[in-house]
């Protein structure tokens, strides 16, 4: 068999998260997509993986792969959508690294946009839930927040854990948007604010919940080293795609995301590293019982002790694993099928060198993991800062 | 307009029938033709006794397209006393008065609605259990 392609990334882009009114989903998408190819120093790749959720619901508009290629200066090129609710970003990368590895292709643009402001009340809140099951949950009038409620409660019953136990995810997801003027929410919050906040679905609150917003954010992955700058690079370590039941009541365990286990297992496992080697965490908090549910699936907590590595500060910037470290879903807000590849975008900047104010100090292998719906889809991936001669 | 969407569930919708794997014994809901545990064929229809309990709940503040009408509302996973969870609205009782471990019973009562003139969903729905391990009234 012939030596595995290794495969580098060579740039990345991306906008700030929030409503952007004025600006259609492919001026959106270049705003990435440019500053992300000419850091790469490449005209043109061989083929463009688009990561998105929402636009044939709220956009009216599919095809997204045509219209990118076209409307970036890229007309012909292959490109293509890649669907999986929340977790389309990762699952975009994960197409392109398959195809670079295949040998077919040497250059890949992946490319996460959303735009969730062309519509408004009940219209997205039905398209965000399309991720469920329509027949079976959402019928029922079932929403994306509900369904996580329904694992909350359940959570807080079988673990004996309190609301007020889940302010430390929150809390750290903003006091790290603070600093990311990119981010939707940068304001400081404390853990009474969070004790006092509104209901969405209860037990789920306004602060458990991660805000939908527009965004987009690129990145330009190379097989092998021949384009690169000297300098540090980044390169991506391991890669994995699991799937489990649609539906959360047809769970074994409601309260464990198989799919997020199983594919962090294999992603730790071809990178060859234990969980506590790892330096940071980008994971899927767009509700905090998933941020603990998360942390559990990839090995950093114990079944049921997710939460606790809120409560004591784990997770800060300077703590044993920091995550969310430019604020998450929470707070950097959740561009949907553009979050996998903001997650991306984060941990190669924290590799890097370049997350600036966000700088996690001495960061070597970084972690990103996204979900579709309550953890249908998980895709993990591990990348690597390298020195390179 | 989805008539045939959900016409093709009515079997389900009003009697809670699913199918249980004559392989294993595993009694599924919603019906999947395929048995989960066992991988073999399951379509033998069975038809669910619609007891159970109450095993989560949430009360939904923001509903979708088609709910807004009976905002709040509280959507429970109950556990089917034959085994498995169902997602499913908890009608006859308040919003706060619902706890895990709760006898319910199915109903059938309306889901959703679209509209001045568009189309009424039924389907199932859990209340409290009216009657008691003796069969009488509580």
């Amino acid at each position: 068999m012939s030596a595995v392609i290794e495969v580098f990334i060579a740039g990345t882009g991306h906008t700030a998260v929030g409503e952007h009114w004025g600006i259609s989903l492919r001026h959106l998408a270049w705003e990435a997509i440019g500053p992300a190819l000419q850091a790469a120093q490449l005209k043109k790749p061989d083929a463009i993986f688009v990561g998105n959720m929402l636009a044939a619901r709220i956009s009216e508009q599919q095809n997204l792969g045509a219209l990118l290629a076209d409307f970036c200066g890229l007309r012909g090129t292959e490109a293509v959508t890649v669907e999986a609710a929340g977790a389309s970003g990762g699952a975009a990368m994960r197409q392109a690294l398959l195809a670079l590895r295949s040998g077919e292709i040497r250059t890949a643009l992946v490319v996460g946009v959303e735009k969730t402001t062309d519509k408004v009340g009940a219209d997205v809140t039905s398209a965000v839930a399309a991720g469920a099951d329509s027949d079976w949950e959402l019928a029922q009038g079932a929403t994306a927040p509900a369904i996580a409620a329904l694992i909350m409660r359940r959570y807080m019953h079988e673990h004996g854990v309190h609301l007020e136990q889940f302010a430390g995810f929150a809390v750290n997801s903003h006091a790290n948007a603070c600093v990311n003027a990119d981010a939707m929410f940068r304001n400081v919050l404390d853990a009474t604010r969070y004790a006092q906040a509104g209901m969405v679905a209860s037990p789920v609150n306004v602060l458990d919940s991660a805000p939908d917003a527009d965004g987009a954010a690129a990145l330009v992955l190379t097989a092998g080293t021949g384009q690169l700058r000297p300098g540090l690079r980044v390169r991506v370590a391991a890669s994995s795609l699991a799937t489990d039941t649609l539906a959360v009541h047809d769970r074994r365990d409601v309260l464990v995301f198989a799919a997020a286990k199983l594919s962090a297992q294999r992603a730790l496992q071809q990178a060859g590293l234990a969980p506590d080697q790892i330096d940071l965490a980008e994971l899927y908090d767009r509700f905090s019982v998933f941020a603990a549910l998360s942390l559990e699936a990839c090995g950093f907590a114990q079944r049921g002790e997710g939460w606790r590595l809120a409560a004591n500060g784990a997770i800060g910037r300077s703590g044993r694993l920091p995550i969310s470290t430019f604020g998450g879903l929470k707070a950097r807000g959740n561009p949907g099928g553009a979050t996998g590849v903001y997650q991306l975008v984060e941990v190669t900047r924290q590799l890097a060198g370049t997350a600036e104010a966000n700088q996690v100090v001495g960061a070597k292998w970084g972690l990103a993991q996204c979900l579709g719906s309550s953890g249908a889809t998980a895709v993990t991936h591990i990348l690597q800062g390298v020195e390179s001669n | 307009m989805e008539i045939a969407r959900h016409w093709r569930l009515q079997q389900q919708r009003y009697g809670l029938v699913g199918e249980q794997c004559n392989h294993c014994g595993m009694k599924l809901f919603p019906p999947r033709d395929v048995c989960p545990e066992c991988a073999q064929e399951a379509k033998e229809l069975y038809r669910f006794s619609g007891k159970g309990e109450v095993f989560s709940y949430a009360t939904v503040f923001d509903a979708p397209a088609g709910y807004e009408g009976t905002t709040p509302y509280t959507v429970g996973l109950v556990k089917l006393e034959e085994g498995p969870l169902v997602t499913a609205q908890l009608t006859d009782v308040d919003n706060d008065g619902v706890e895990i471990g709760m006898q319910v019973e199915m109903v059938t009562r309306k889901l959703r609605e679209d509209g001045d003139q568009g189309m009424l969903v039924y389907g199932y729905k859990f209340r409290p259990c009216l009657r008691n391990e003796a069969g009488l009234l509580t």
